[in-house]
């Protein structure tokens, strides 16, 4: 069953067109990651999607249906830069914020809420860092905190982007672990990813994409030098073309 | 000093401004984290043309008036604000200097041609400029009061809202939360607060209301609730103090001894604050000194954030 189709989406940043025709569908219980060269609309593929980045055309639809009436099974990992750390707050109550769409607006969160995001915590290895200023985390702390703020939402379909990227092993590795077991229990994971090297390892789905999808399915089939060559290297060929 | 304490006018003048100066702390947290100090700064210049067209068109000094005034042309300010930064390249500071004073401007020079027509040189109109919470009567004291008080209500009940569209709002629109309504209310509220207070500080130093509280709170605390309380505290007490000492002498305008007041509290929460005040940095900086001569090997051990300082 396919949890997420997109076709023909066109977008793009200022003046530039940043997607061009992108289709694909994504099925349930699949871990993709959204491989592509800088530049390549990767973040923006994602923000086009979730509705935070206008599109110029084309229709995506969640779980067949659109995405504020499915608004809570999907869950978003923005990307770590995105916020300013400084803000003072700790973070167990980052992973709260997780909570705000089940807690109700203008209601306050309860002791059960503050024991799911506990939980949620210690399920990355951060629990004694609860109380800790966010600012005062390191940048692979930093990221489990956002991870522990999406598992706390339990969405049936994640987006992420760059959760890998600039963190210690310890923290990749508990990444790693923490979206097997989301696959393992049915859930359909997306992560923008910058390292070609663990794509096989860590991934069976990829999309390759630069501009538009340039191979996307399982990745023993789609992960081919070929493919790869023509998402990086081929970007030359493509601007001479055009 | 004791004499005018105890009239009853100034008793509630003073109320005002302490509510106001609550008002305005706690804004002053949400603009703060918006990284938009000086849009406020923009938007109370920007207020003043509205403010001389009101009296302009109803002849009177009704409060109410003014602040409709105010708010409209202060909304026209942030709207061409907004617009010039969309629509050209044009940066967002650049827009809004260019704002501030064109629409300052504008406004005194519409106060100036107020002033020469019969009656409006009685309006006492000048004091929008610099402020004098003195001059208001019984009616404003209450509008003041009751405008306040909604302020402080809109941030106190939604305040998980607040803190969760000013840390991640693309995370909270993923969560349903509209950034678009949290925007316009954010922008409601900082109008009105910025118009309820020109008339008790006055256009040029409204901003000061706004962005002293809020910066001074960051040097005591790392929680947003108690830098919203604190700043809360800060701003009501330079109101207070601010507006006592222009009591003490006939015509002293009040926008500048508030500002006076709050600028001191900042030097203190700078020097002393718990947080990041310099006091506390000096000190942890020399007991990491002293514990590295002691013991070379210990420093090691600690966090190396707190080194980056040397």
């Amino acid at each position: 069953m396919s949890v997420l189709k997109v076709q023909g989406l066109h977008a793009s940043y200022r003046k530039n067109k940043v997607l061009h025709d992108v289709s694909f569908e994504v099925e349930q219980g699949s871990l993709t990651s959204i491989v592509g060269p800088n530049g390549a609309g990767k973040s923006t593929l994602l923000k086009v999607m979730l509705e935070l980045h206008p599109k110029l055309s084309g229709d995506v639809s969640f779980f067949g249906s659109t995405l504020s009436q499915t608004k809570t099974r999907v869950g978003y990992v923005p990307q770590r830069g995105s916020v300013d750390w400084d803000f003072p707050t700790n973070a167990l109550d980052v992973v709260m914020m997780g909570l705000y769409g089940r807690v109700g607006w203008l209601k306050w969160p309860n002791k059960s809420h503050k024991e799911k995001a506990m939980a949620s915590l210690a399920q990355m290895g951060m629990a004694d860092f609860a109380d800790r200023q966010i600012s005062q985390l390191s940048g692979g702390q930093q990221q489990r905190v956002f991870l522990a703020r999406a598992l706390v939402q339990d969405a049936d379909l994640y987006f992420m982007d760059e959760p890998l990227a600039g963190v210690d092993a310890a923290t990749e590795r508990a990444i790693m672990t923490t979206l097997k077991n989301l696959k393992m229990s049915g859930k359909t994971v997306m992560v923008v990813h910058h390292d070609l090297q663990t794509v096989e390892d860590y991934f069976d789905h990829v999309l390759l994409l630069n501009r538009t999808v340039v191979a996307h399915g399982k990745t023993e089939d789609a992960f081919t030098k070929d493919n790869v060559y023509r998402a990086y290297g081929g970007s030359l060929r493509f601007m001479k073309e055009a | 000093m004791l004499n005018s304490l105890l009239s009853p006018n100034t008793q509630w003048v003073l109320l005002s401004t302490l509510i106001l100066g609550m008002a305005a702390g706690m804004i002053g947290c949400l603009a703060y984290w918006k990284k938009q100090s000086l849009m406020s700064d923009a938007l109370s210049h920007a207020a003043l043309p509205g403010v001389v067209v009101a009296f302009a068109l109803t002849g009177t000094k009704n409060l109410l008036f003014m602040i409709i005034g105010a708010a409209v042309s202060a909304l026209i300010g942030a709207w061409l604000i907004g617009w010039i930064r969309s629509s050209s390249r044009i940066k967002e500071d650049t827009a809004m200097g260019m704002i501030l004073s064109v629409f300052f401007g504008l406004g005194i020079m519409l106060l100036t041609i107020v002033n020469r027509t019969a009656g409006g040189n009685q309006s006492g109109l000048d004091n929008f400029i610099f402020g004098q919470a003195a001059s208001m009567v019984r009616k404003d004291v209450f509008t003041m009061l009751a405008l306040a008080l909604l302020v402080i209500v809109i941030v106190t009940v939604a305040f998980k809202e607040w803190k969760l569209f000013l840390f991640d709002p693309d995370f909270a629109r993923g969560l349903g939360l509209s950034s678009r309504w949290m925007n316009a209310i954010y922008m409601a509220v900082l109008v009105l607060v910025i118009v309820i207070g020109i008339q008790a500080v006055g256009v040029i130093l409204m901003a000061a209301m706004l962005i002293i509280p809020a910066v001074s709170a960051r040097y005591w605390t790392q929680s947003f609730r108690t830098m919203v309380i604190l700043s809360a505290i800060f701003g009501g007490g330079s109101g207070l103090i601010g507006t006592l000492i222009s009591t003490l002498g006939k015509g002293w305008p009040t926008g500048p001894f508030i500002v006076i007041a709050s600028s001191v509290l900042f030097t203190v929460s700078l020097v002393f604050g718990s947080e990041k005040g310099l006091l506390i940095q000096a000190l942890q900086l020399r007991s990491e000194k002293k514990k590295q001569v002691e013991d070379p090997s210990s420093s090691w051990t600690k966090v190396p954030a707190i080194r980056e300082g040397e």
